[in-house]
C-alpha cells in the first residue's frame, strides 16, 4: 500500500509533465535522427525491408509455435501500432500500417501449419545477414548500392552494435571455452591468455585500440569502416565474457553425461555438440543474457570514439537552437527508448529459459 | 585357458591401476567366454567399478593388457572408439541425456556412429523399448519417467548399439525397491538370450539364478572365483564368507 502510494507520488508529476509539460517537438522533428543517424533517404526503403521481413517471421512463429511467440508478437504489434498513432510523417505511418498488417496476416497463414517450423527457422537465421546485406549494400548487388558503415547512427547503429557483436561473439565465446578445457597446451594457454587480457581491459581502452591504434598497425592501403572497427572491437571484448559464461555451464556439467556419450562410441566432437553444449548452453542462458543487455547498454560509449549512436545523436539535438535546454524531453525520450529494449531482451531471456526447459524438470 | 581364442571375448592380463599414490586394481586376471555372465561384488571401493569402467577404459589402466574382441586397449583413439561401439554399459546413476527424449537417446549413437537411416534406428530403437516394456515411453523425457523405466531406456540406449558385450555397474542400487525387480527382469532375458555381460551387483538373487560365474573383489583384487554353487555354499576364502554373511543375513528378500 505505501509502496504504491509512494509510486503515486512520483508518478503524477512524472505523468503531467509528459503529457501537458513537455514539448515533444524535439523528439518528433529529430525522430529519423534519432533512429537512423546520416543513413540516406534513398536507402531508407531497405530498412523497411527489413522490418516487414521481421515483421513476416515474428507473425509466422506467433502462427506455428503459438503461446510461446504471442507475446513478443504482440509487443511488436503494440509498437508498431503506436508508431501508426504518433504524428510521424505520413509515409512512415503508413509503412507502420503494412508492418502491421503483414505480422497479423503472417500469423493466420502459419496457424496450425507445423509443417512451417523449419522455414520459419531459417527466417530467424536469415533475418541478421539479410538486414545487414540490406543495410550495408554491395557494389555488386542490384538495387543496394552501398552505404558506408559509419553514416550508420542514431538506433539503428546501437541495435546493429549490439546484435551483431553478440551474435558474432557467441561462437567465438563458445570456442574459447572449449579451447580453454583442451588437452593441448598450446591451445589451452593460448585460450586462457585470450579470456584474460580481454577481461583485464576496459572497453573504452578496446574503443580507442579499435579506433586510433588499429589504423597505425594496418598498411595504408587498407582502410576499414570505423564503424566496422567498433564492432570487431566490440566482438573481440564481447567473446571473452561470453567464454566464461559458457565455462560456468561446462563446468557444470556431470562427467557421467560426458562418460555416457562416449561409452556409446561417441566421439569428443559428436559428444559436445550434441549432448554437453545443448544442456551447458541451456544452464547459462541468463548469464548469456545478461552479457547481452549489458553489451547493448555499453554501446553507449561507442559515442566517445564519434560514432553517433542513440546517446550522441540526442546530444547533438541539444545543440540545435530551435531545441536548446530541451534536455528533459530527450533524455526521457532515451530512457524509455534503452529501457524498453532492455526489458524486452530480458523478458525475451525469461521466455527462452522456459521454452527449453522442457523436459529437464 | 583351453578354450580357442575366438571363444574368449574380454582377457585381462595382470591389470594395474592407479589414482595418484592410490593402488586401486593390483593385477586383475580375468577372461570372459562369449555368451558367458559374469556377476562381480565386493566390498565398497574394492574396485569393481574402476574395473568394469576399464574395460571400455573411461579408465586407463597403466599396466598389463586388456583386449576386448580380439583388440587390445591402448591409447589409440581409434581402438577405443571401436571397442566402445561394441560394449554397452548401464550406469548406477543411469546417464540418461536429459535434453533429449527417449527416442532420442537411444537413436543418437546409431544414428551418428553406425550411420544407420534414422527410420532403421527408430525401428530397432522402438522394437528394444517393447523388449524393455516401455514402448509408450518413446517420446517422453527421462526426467518425466520413473528411476525403473529410465534403467531400461538405458539398457535400451546400450543395445540399440547392437554390442558385443554389456557392461552393468550397479543398474539397480539407486532404485527404490519395488522398481528393482523391472529392471532385473530386463536383464535376465538379456542373459538368457546369449549376451556376454559383466555385472556389478550386489542382487544374489539374480546372480544365483543367471551367473554363470561370481567374483569376489576385494581391495583391488580378485580374491575368489567360481560357479554361484560354489560362491554361495562353499566359500574358499574367509573374507568371502564374511562378506557373503554381512550381505546376506539382514536383507534376504528373494
Ligand atoms: N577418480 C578417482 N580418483 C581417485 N580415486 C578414485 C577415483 N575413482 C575411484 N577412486 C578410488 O578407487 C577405489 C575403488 O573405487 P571403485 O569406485 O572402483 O570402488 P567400488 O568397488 O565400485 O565401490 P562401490 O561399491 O562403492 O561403488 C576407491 O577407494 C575410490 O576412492
Ligand atoms: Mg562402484
Amino acid at each position: 500500500m505505501l509502496a504504491a502510494w509512494l509510486v503515486y507520488l512520483i508518478l503524477r508529476p512524472a505523468l503531467t509533465w509528459v503529457f501537458t509539460q513537455a514539448e515533444w517537438q524535439v523528439i518528433v522533428t529529430n525522430f529519423r535522427l534519432f533512429m537512423r543517424g546520416q543513413y540516406p533517404d534513398e536507402a531508407v526503403w531497405r530498412l523497411w525491408v527489413g522490418i516487414y521481413f521481421l515483421a513476416l517471421v515474428m507473425g509466422m512463429s506467433w502462427g506455428v509455435w503459438g503461446q510461446a511467440a504471442r507475446t513478443f508478437a504482440a509487443l511488436f504489434g503494440a509498437a508498431a501500432l503506436l508508431f501508426v498513432l504518433l504524428p510521424f510523417s505520413l509515409n512512415a505511418r503508413l509503412n507502420w500500417v503494412g508492418v502491421l498488417i503483414t505480422l497479423v496476416a503472417a500469423m493466420l497463414l502459419a496457424r496450425n501449419r507445423a509443417a512451417l517450423k523449419p522455414w520459419v527457422i531459417l527466417g530467424w537465421v536469415i533475418l541478421l545477414p539479410l538486414t545487414i546485406v540490406l543495410t550495408a549494400g554491395a557494389a555488386w548487388l542490384p538495387f543496394l548500392s552501398p552505404v558506408a558503415p559509419r553514416l550508420w547512427g542514431g538506433l539503428l547503429l546501437t541495435l546493429m552494435l549490439t546484435i551483431i557483436g553478440n551474435t558474432l561473439a557467441l561462437p567465438l565465446g563458445i570456442l574459447l571455452a572449449l579451447g580453454r578445457r583442451s588437452s593441448l597446451p598450446a591451445i589451452k594457454s593460448f585460450c586462457i591468455g585470450y579470456i584474460e587480457l580481454w577481461r583485464g581491459v576496459p572497453l573504452v581502452t578496446v574503443l580507442f585500440m579499435a579506433q586510433i591504434m588499429l589504423p597505425l598497425f594496418l598498411p595504408a592501403e587498407i582502410r576499414v569502416d570505423p564503424v566496422v572497427r567498433v564492432i570487431i572491437g566490440l566482438t573481440l571484448f564481447e567473446a571473452a565474457y561470453q567464454a566464461e559464461n559458457v565455462r560456468g555451464g561446462l563446468q557444470a556439467m556431470p562427467r557421467g553425461q560426458f562418460e555416457a556419450a562416449y561409452a556409446l562410441g561417441l566421439n569428443g566432437v559428436l559428444t559436445m555438440l550434441f549432448i554437453i553444449l545443448p544442456q551447458a548452453l541451456r544452464l547459462v542462458i541468463p548469464a548469456l543474457l545478461n552479457s547481452f543487455i549489458s553489451l547493448f547498454k555499453d554501446t553507449t560509449l561507442v559515442a566517445i570514439v564519434g560514432l553517433f549512436d542513440l546517446l550522441l545523436i540526442g546530444k547533438t539535438t541539444l545543440a540545435q537552437p530551435d531545441f536548446l535546454g530541451k534536455y528533459r524531453e530527450v533524455y526521457a525520450f532515451l530512457f524509455v527508448v534503452y529501457w524498453a529494449f532492455s526489458m524486452m531482451f530480458s523478458y525475451a531471456s525469461q521466455r527462452l529459459e522456459k521454452t527449453l526447459g522442457v523436459g529437464t524438470r | 585357458m583351453s578354450a580357442p581364442a575366438s571363444d574368449i571375448i574380454i582377457e585381462c592380463r595382470d591389470v594395474h591401476k592407479w589414482f595418484g599414490h592410490f593402488h586401486a586394481l593390483k593385477g586383475i586376471n580375468l577372461t570372459v567366454k562369449r555368451g558367458e555372465v559374469v556377476v562381480i561384488f565386493g566390498p565398497s571401493g574394492s574396485g569393481k567399478s574402476t574395473f568394469i569402467r576399464a574395460l571400455n577404459r573411461l579408465e586407463e589402466h597403466q599396466r598389463g593388457q586388456i583386449i576386448v574382441d580380439g583388440i587390445e586397449l591402448s591409447n589409440d583413439v581409434r581402438h577405443i572408439e571401436a571397442v566402445r561401439s561394441e560394449i554397452g554399459i548401464v550406469f548406477q546413476q543411469f546417464n540418461l541425456f536429459p535434453h533429449l527424449t527417449v527416442m532420442q537417446n537411444i537413436t543418437l549413437a546409431p544414428i551418428w556412429v553406425r550411420r544407420w537411416p534414422k527410420s532403421k534406428a527408430e525401428a530397432t530403437a522402438m522394437e528394444l523399448l517393447e523388449r524393455m516394456g516401455i514402448p509408450e515411453q518413446a517420446h517422453k523425457f527421462p526426467g518425466q519417467l520413473s528411476g525403473g523405466q529410465q534403467q531400461r531406456v538405458a539398457i535400451a540406449r546400450a543395445l540399440a548399439m547392437q554390442p558385443k558385450i554389456m557392461l552393468f555397474d550397479e543398474p539397480t542400487s539407486a532404485l527404490d525397491p519395488e522398481m528393482i525387480k523391472e529392471v532385473l527382469d530386463a536383464m535376465k532375458a538379456l542373459a538368457r538370450s546369449g549376451m556376454t555381460m559383466v555385472v556389478v551387483s550386489h542382487e544374489m538373487g539374480f546372480a544365483r539364478e543367471v551367473a554363470d560365474r561370481m567374483i569376489f573383489f576385494d581391495v583391488g583384487m580378485i580374491v575368489e572365483e567360481g560357479s554361484p554353487e560354489q560362491i554361495f555354499s562353499a566359500p574358499q576364502q574367509e573374507r568371502t564368507k564374511l562378506f557373503l554373511s554381512q550381505i546376506l543375513s539382514p536383507r534376504r528378500m528373494n
